[in-house]
């Protein structure tokens, strides 16, 4: 019988996942931003969980929106990363100091 | 164990070891293909649990748009990623550190966690019987009339999502050439043929 805690189980594990790969992958901006989708994801997985457990629509409502502001970041963040190569060259986090006083 | 309890495991550890080789694997393009089959498998635990528009548009939404932007940004931009990669992270233990704390404190809330009795009647918005409507038009039913204002709202932010994208990325190079369409049409007869007398057997 697959319970509530199973689910959440997997969207806790995706969303340390998420956390760890943060700090693996600390000079690639590209990885940070998919390891921020891995935790978005988790936390749409929690919502649908909730959601279909409880028999309250909402929880899916809102991972619609969750879905809709995550490819608005994507689209932004990715938008950033391409404009900061063509200035620089590179797109390593420590090349991120133009605005250091 | 039944088929949905096979099904879930399936999805499940799917989902988890693909999320943790996004992070562990040295190519990014392997990352993203990894995130896609993370997408696909947490689309399988959506449909599990009855939540098919959601799954759906995760497939459409994740691995169509936002899987497929990272692929073509990984590809466009000629980073060296070996070089990026380097050794292991110096902060991958206190990483491992955080990650692991996060995960007890997790285990935690979700160990000594239990539903309210006033849970039931806080409902927002309780699902509809399977026979009264099905999951997509339960959704439609709510977003367009109770969530109305949210719904605007999100298109709002994929607006300004949209438009900011397109100020960052477009550049007006001055450097080609280009067609000037009001230059072809003022340009004057007059003064731009000259006749020229050919002798024979010379040529210019």
């Amino acid at each position: 019988m697959i319970t509530l805690s199973h689910y959440l189980t997997v969207a806790a594990i995706l969303f340390v996942t998420g956390i760890f790969g943060i700090f693996l992958n600390r000079k690639n901006v590209i990885v940070i931003l998919m390891s921020i989708e891995l935790m978005l994801l988790a936390v749409n997985i929690n919502f649908v969980a909730f959601s279909s457990f409880l028999n309250d629509l909402a929880g899916q409502v809102f991972t619609m929106f969750v879905l809709t502001v995550a490819a608005a970041e994507a689209a932004i963040g990715l938008a950033i990363l391409v404009c900061f190569f063509r200035n620089r060259g590179s797109i390593r986090v420590e090349d991120v100091n133009v605005m250091k006083g | 164990m039944g088929f949905a309890a096979f099904a879930f495991y399936l999805f499940a550890i799917t989902a988890v070891v693909a999320g943790g080789l996004v992070v562990l694997s040295r190519n990014p393009v392997h990352s993203v293909l990894w995130l896609i089959l993370a997408f696909f498998s947490s689309a399988g635990l959506f449909v599990l649990l009855g939540a098919e528009f959601v799954a759906m548009l995760l497939v459409i939404v994740y691995v169509g748009a936002v899987a497929v932007l990272f692929l073509f940004v990984v590809m466009m931009l000629d980073v060296d990623f070996v070089e990026l990669r380097g050794e292991l992270s110096q902060y991958a233990p206190i990483g491992f550190l955080i990650g692991l704390v996060i995960l007890l404190q997790l285990g935690f809330a979700f160990g000594a966690w239990e539903v309210t009795e006033l849970a039931q009647a806080q409902r927002d918005a309780v699902t509809p019987a399977l026979d009264q409507a099905q999951n997509t038009v339960a959704l439609g039913q709510l977003i367009y009339t109770k969530y109305i204002f949210l719904f605007q709202a999100a298109g709002l932010v994929l607006f300004v999502a949209m438009v900011g994208a397109i100020v960052l990325t477009l550049r007006h190079r001055e450097d080609i050439k280009r067609q000037d369409i009001l230059a072809q049409i003022y340009r004057d007869p007059a003064a731009s043929i000259e006749m020229k007398d050919v002798k024979p057997g010379q040529g210019i």
